[in-house]
């Protein structure tokens, strides 16, 4: 026992004070800023390994990029990745990213269904179902409750039961073999509810686009609340991102 | 009987591999080969040949360094005797060969599917109707679990027998993760992709998978890395060891309750994966490692931060832990639960620590080192006790041992000597063998190309492959609550496995 609140004293404070407005340590790669830069638009749109960038303008949409910095690196006077992680919306356009573009990507308010923030501001439980995805969301999904990010502190957590959720959070492209299980989940959770597509596999399919072992069928069928980019998302890109489609805006 | 030893990450024409008849291609892979307790079996698969199926067996020798290549072409429609039913590390190797071609094996004690992969030979199966065994009896009862877990993990299933709390059998379904990675590293074209493949094959081994790609691929580019490119790497595979062994052992406190044991560990874990975002702008390493060049050059200003977070962590770390491996209540949950035999991990052909907690010394990195390991002269740490405890303190150690390492490889940062000579392009009708000891054990990666030198195979095996059945047969007459801390104290990966 002694021993234990000794240790406890010894870890001191580790919780992010506030999670709107934390620094990431290092050369994070968040929300890109693309200048009008004369490049080869051709070479730049070929080096990308999974089609995220687009010629004419240049623009890069975060729904597909991996955010493997190569095109920033190979480019440099054309892209830069900012430390900016909040770059989560509800409007699937909004993740794309245009040359000479430097505004925040934020959530579209008219899009947020009235019920949400009546009914899920104070609390919000989560379903997560991973159909495919190769763990780091799942980790960093985890790590949005651990004792650093703590997103507990809002009332947003993870639960075991669809039956106890007011959504799902879906990581990974959406195998064909978990196709089934996913619509059974989804099923199972009770009205009102939303759906949260986390990492660039869930948003696009990433680099498994195309791949005849991906179903994405269930996608097509329901209006998703929130796109939550990176590869893997970042725990702050989601905690913000969710607080956004919650909290009323003051 | 001929067979053609190589070294890791070496490349060979495809056709000096021996082709033998199927008979002694069996008696050298099951018997003579195996004589050595040192030799296991690192791969075996088949693929397309002129209208026929090539085998080819992959056993490694942990004490001569050597992995001995054979080869056998068989018909698609042929019944073969199994090498299972005299080896069982072998079972699961032909249940996939079964399931991709169709091969018939007599003497297999069931060639159930592996993971329904999309282009399978069988497409009547679906991932729904899995055969389980089952056992008719009014004392019996089955539970069934997942795919879907209650925490955010992957997509498994799980069917237990039990006889009240005790849990007779164990059968793990999986393939809800296949994405059909073997197949896309043949489709896409681009280098890019490829390496972004590796990097997505098991999210929490993405420095172990992408290490075990670019090796493969420099070596059959005809590349020898410089000792910047040998010194992150190494770095890359020693950290995400400390990383994942310690979110790891918060994950085994939660499992038995011990909610500062999950905390302390959990956060520790942070500083850790921060530095890969420092070093490379990602926390889980994707981006960092590259085929024949850097992105991110390992400086002095970074060894200097690592060696301040390493000392941090190390005091948190020890105090942690040995509170942790001193509570009685901790204790009496790790000691004797989930116990593998050293003669059950051996028959099943278990790598990584699922062997090395119970008496087996099996480690890549001291029998068949790449990168800078040869000069680390590493040591595995073994235990014996083949249970809980054991897999606890084997990471306990292996942490420590790894934290050793950091501060040994960055003491003298290699000269910038500018890795910079141009890969030359794959070379043809060749194959080529990458092991690389990732975390949870042994990775390996074989890459065959054809006449173009365009990839014609790529084979994928994570440890997960040998080790889920060390679980299912760990938690044998285990009561069904001690299930979650046996499954966590083995960790392995769901995505790796399915592909």
């Amino acid at each position: 026992m002694l021993a234990n609140l000794k240790i406890l004293k010894h870890q001191g404070k580790q919780y992010i004070p506030d999670i709107t407005t934390a620094k990431v340590p290092g050369i994070f790669r968040g929300r890109p800023i693309i200048s009008k830069e004369a490049v080869d638009e051709q070479a730049l749109v070929d080096l990308c390994p999974t089609n995220a960038i687009t010629a004419n303008p240049v623009c890069i949409d975060l729904g597909k990029c991996t955010f493997c910095g190569e095109c920033a690196h190979a480019f440099p006077e054309k892209i830069t990745f900012t430390t900016d992680y909040k770059i989560a919306t509800n409007q699937r356009q909004n993740l794309v990213v245009q040359e000479g573009e430097t505004a925040l990507i934020e959530l579209n308010a008219a899009l947020i269904k009235k019920e949400i923030q009546q009914y899920f501001s104070g609390s919000l439980k989560l379903r997560q179902v991973c159909a495919g995805g190769d763990n780091s969301c799942e980790l960093e999904l985890n790590a949005c409750s651990n004792v650093n990010f703590d997103m507990g502190r809002f009332g947003i957590d993870f639960v075991a039961s669809p039956r106890h959720a007011d959504g799902i959070v879906i990581t990974g492209p959406i195998t064909q073999n978990m196709a089934g299980p996913l619509q059974i989940c989804y099923d199972a959770v009770p009205e009102p509810k939303i759906i949260i597509l986390a990492g660039i596999d869930a948003i696009s399919g990433g680099i498994f686009e195309g791949s005849p072992a991906i179903n994405r069928g269930f996608l097509s069928k329901y209006t998703i609340d929130l796109y939550v980019p990176g590869n893997p998302i970042h725990p702050l890109t989601f905690i913000n991102g969710v607080l956004d489609l919650i909290k009323q805006r003051k | 009987m001929k067979y053609l030893p190589i070294k890791n990450n070496q490349t060979i024409p495809l056709s000096t591999i021996p082709e033998l008849e199927y008979r002694l291609f069996l008696e050298l892979n099951v018997f003579t080969l195996m004589k050595s307790t040192a030799t296991h079996c690192v791969n075996y698969f088949g693929f397309h040949c002129d209208g026929k199926i090539k085998l080819i067996c992959c056993m490694a020798n942990d004490e001569s360094n050597d992995i001995n290549l054979s080869a056998c072409i068989v018909n698609a429609n042929d019944t073969l005797p199994s090498f299972s039913q005299h080896k069982l590390a072998f079972e699961k190797f032909e249940r996939e060969i079964h399931e991709n071609f169709g091969l018939q094996y007599t003497g297999h004690p069931w060639l159930k599917p592996v993971r329904y992969p999309a282009n399978r030979f069988n497409k009547n199966t679906t991932v729904a109707d899995y055969p389980f065994f089952s056992i008719d009896s009014e004392e019996l009862h089955e539970v069934g679990v997942g795919p879907i877990h209650a925490g955010i993990i992957e997509p498994g299933h799980f069917r237990f027998i039990c006889n009240g709390e005790q849990m007779l059998h164990l059968e793990t379904q999986l393939g809800y993760q296949h994405r059909g990675i073997e197949q896309l590293f043949l489709e896409k074209k681009k280098l890019l992709q490829r390496i972004t493949l590796a990097e997505n094959i098991a999210g929490d081994t993405v420095a172990g998978h992408t290490v075990a790609f670019v090796n493969a691929w420099e070596s059959l580019c005809n590349f020898q890395p410089g000792g910047n490119l040998k010194l992150a790497r190494t770095l890359a595979l020693e950290l995400e060891r400390i990383a994942v062994h310690t979110s790891d052992l918060g994950g085994m406190c939660t499992d038995i309750g011990y909610q500062l044991g999950n905390a302390v560990f959990g956060r520790l874990r942070t500083p850790v994966i921060n530095f890969f975002q420092k070093w490379g702008g990602n926390r889980l390493a994707k981006g960092l490692i590259r085929a024949g060049k850097t992105n991110f050059p390992f400086t002095e200003k970074l060894s200097s931060e690592l060696t301040q977070m390493l000392d941090e962590y190390e005091k948190d770390f020890e105090e942690i832990a040995s509170e942790l491996f001193t509570l009685p209540s901790v204790l009496a949950r790790f000691e004797k639960t989930g116990v593998v035999t050293n003669a059950v991990a051996t028959s099943i052909g278990a790598v990584g620590m699922a062997a090395r907690m119970c008496g087996i010394k099996r480690d890549i990195r001291s029998s068949h080192p790449h990168d800078l390991y040869a000069g680390l002269k590493h040591e595995p740490v073994i235990k014996q006790s083949g249970d809980v405890y054991a897999r606890a303190r084997l990471r306990k150690k292996e942490i420590n041992q790894s934290i050793g390492y950091v501060r040994q490889l960055i003491q003298v940062l290699p000269e910038d000597e500018s890795d910079l000579s141009e890969m030359a392009p794959p070379s043809r009708n060749a194959f080529t063998l990458a092991l690389v000891e990732g975390w949870r054990g042994e990775i390996c990666h074989c890459a065959i190309t054809d006449a173009m030198g365009e990839l014609m195979l790529y084979k994928i095996k994570d440890p997960s492959f040998h080790n889920w059945l060390a679980v299912a047969m760990a938690v044998r007459n285990n009561e069904i609550s001690d299930f979650p801390i046996t499954n966590k104290s083995f960790d392995l990966s769901y995505c790796g496995h399915d592909l």
